[in-house]
């Protein structure tokens, strides 16, 4: 990767749409998401990778987008929370935090849905253990977590439950 | 980080890319390594554990020949920062970046790994033992990159432990020891490897204590406190955020008893 003002180009889906870009190499995916792209869902809320406000899907796995260049994303997919709703209906992690009440202040929302999303992808039924060390990535100054986990519990019950009625066979 | 001007590797990015945002370092040209096809292996062969360089922590932490036959390893592997970061972060930067708080140096140190470097003149390997030279330097010369992690295969009678005091989830070391031992048949320590986390300039390899319980049996609970007492001697901390440097020391005394009994109990059930 050149430095300097030499751009590079890139090809991106993000929540399944496809975007060509030329970007300076040191651009970081998070700014590239928000500035950009004008998606402004995903948060940034530290400058020492801690915090996970930005976190997004890479190819299926959970990243920090402020600690990953624009650039490795190239022929890569991104999931971003405003990639979660379908068609106007809430995603049920989504309704998750709404129902059991998973936010104060909603800064980190955006980041923990995204990683619980990740968690569920690999463990559609986590104990609650499990969730804790799941989402350590993401800090929360105002829930105490309590309702962010039961948040998840909801979503992972919820999902389960969709999946299965599908494998009921339709009568 | 060496001269401000020189081109770096880009791994997994998750202690770079902080670096470079609060503009500690400043390279003029970043070389992903990424692209790099077949360094991304765990596997045993030719009498080792080997490891590419650009296998995710998330790999270790997922791998049940580490969590089987390494459980050191599987230990790091669970506290090593927060899951986020481990799906990006790689064994070999977790080594080459050289920061005495990173967890993997210690254990490579028990362990007596080797590092397979490639450069422009072909390939090298060094052993773990002299490799940590300064706070973020290491015996890699500028133009190689690490490629291979090999660790000695783990004989029956062995058994490791990796334990880390953290003051949350998720943060580096107040201190950490990594204890590898072996046993004899008559069930006595054959050999025992020692390094330490976050308690000095870089990872440490405590020698006098892995000499100290040579031949004697792990019943012996003075022989194992002579350990901690050894361990702790070896550690040279500094005070900081994360705690003085007295409390360190004590702390490294306690940790390598922990460990070594840990490491004890996993011997004589065969490694687990
Ligand atoms: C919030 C947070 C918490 C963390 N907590 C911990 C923790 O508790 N314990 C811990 O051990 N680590 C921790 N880390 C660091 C993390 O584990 C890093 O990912 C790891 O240390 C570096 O691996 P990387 O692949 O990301 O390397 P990079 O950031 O890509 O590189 C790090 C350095 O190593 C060099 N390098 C990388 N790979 C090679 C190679 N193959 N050959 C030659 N040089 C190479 C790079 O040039 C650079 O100088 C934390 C990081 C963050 C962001
Ligand atoms: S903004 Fe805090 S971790 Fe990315
Ligand atoms: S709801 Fe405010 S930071 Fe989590």
């Amino acid at each position: 990767m050149e430095g300097g003002k030499t751009k590079m180009h890139i090809a991106v889906t993000l929540n399944g749409k496809k975007y060509d870009a030329d970007v300076e190499p040191r651009l970081l995916l998070v700014h590239f998401i928000r500035e950009n792209l004008g998606l402004t869902g995903t948060h940034i809320g530290c400058d020492t990778s801690n915090c996970g406000a930005c976190t997004v899907l890479v190819d299926g796995k959970a990243v920090k987008s402020c600690t990953v260049l624009a650039v490795q994303t190239n022929g890569k997919e991104v999931l971003t929370v405003e990639g979660l709703a379908k068609g106007g209906k809430l995603h049920p992690i989504q309704e998750g935090f709404w129902e059991k009440h998973g936010l104060q202040c909603g800064f980190c929302t955006p980041g923990m849905m995204m990683a619980a999303y990740a968690l569920l992808q690999k463990n559609p039924s986590p104990s609650e253990e499990e969730i804790r060390r799941g989402i350590s990535g993401n800090l929360c100054r105002c829930t105490g977590y309590v309702k962010i986990v039961e948040s998840i519990q909801y979503a992972a019950d919820k999902m389960m439950m969709a999946e299965r009625k599908m494998e009921v066979p339709a009568k | 980080m060496k001269g401000g001007d020189d081109a770096k590797v880009l791994a997994g990015g998750q202690s770079l890319i902080p670096l470079l945002k609060l503009r500690l370092a400043s390279p003029t040209r970043l070389v992903d390594i990424n692209g790099i096809p077949g360094l991304e292996y765990i596997r045993e062969s030719g009498g080792y554990l080997r490891m590419g360089a650009l296998t995710r922590m998330a790999d270790l932490e997922a791998s049940d020949l580490i969590m089987k036959r390494y459980p050191i390893i599987h230990d790091a592997s669970v506290e090593i920062a927060d899951p986020t970061v481990r799906n990006l972060g790689t064994v070999g930067g977790n080594i080459s970046h050289g920061d005495p708080a990173n967890d993997l140096p210690a254990i490579m140190l028990a362990l007596e790994a080797e590092f397979v470097a490639e450069g422009g003149s072909g390939s090298r390997t060094m052993k773990a033992e002299g490799f940590f030279v300064d706070t973020f330097t290491t015996a890699l010369n500028h133009n190689e990159i690490l490629t291979e992690i090999r660790v000695p295969m783990a004989s029956p009678r062995s058994g490791g432990s990796y334990l880390k005091l953290e003051k949350r989830i998720g943060d580096f070391a107040i201190a950490g020891s990594a204890v590898q031992l072996s046993l004899n048949s008559r069930g006595e320590c054959e050999r025992l490897g020692v390094g330490l986390t976050a308690v000095g300039p870089t990872a440490i390899k405590a020698k006098k204590a892995e000499e100290a319980l040579k031949g004697k049996k792990l019943t012996d609970e003075g022989a194992i406190r002579r350990v901690g007492e050894l361990a702790a001697e070896a550690a040279s901390p500094t005070t900081d955020l994360r705690g003085p440097a007295d409390y360190k020391k004590e702390m490294v005394k306690v940790l390598t008893i922990r460990s070594l009994k840990r490491a004890y109990q996993r011997a004589q059930r065969g490694g687990m």
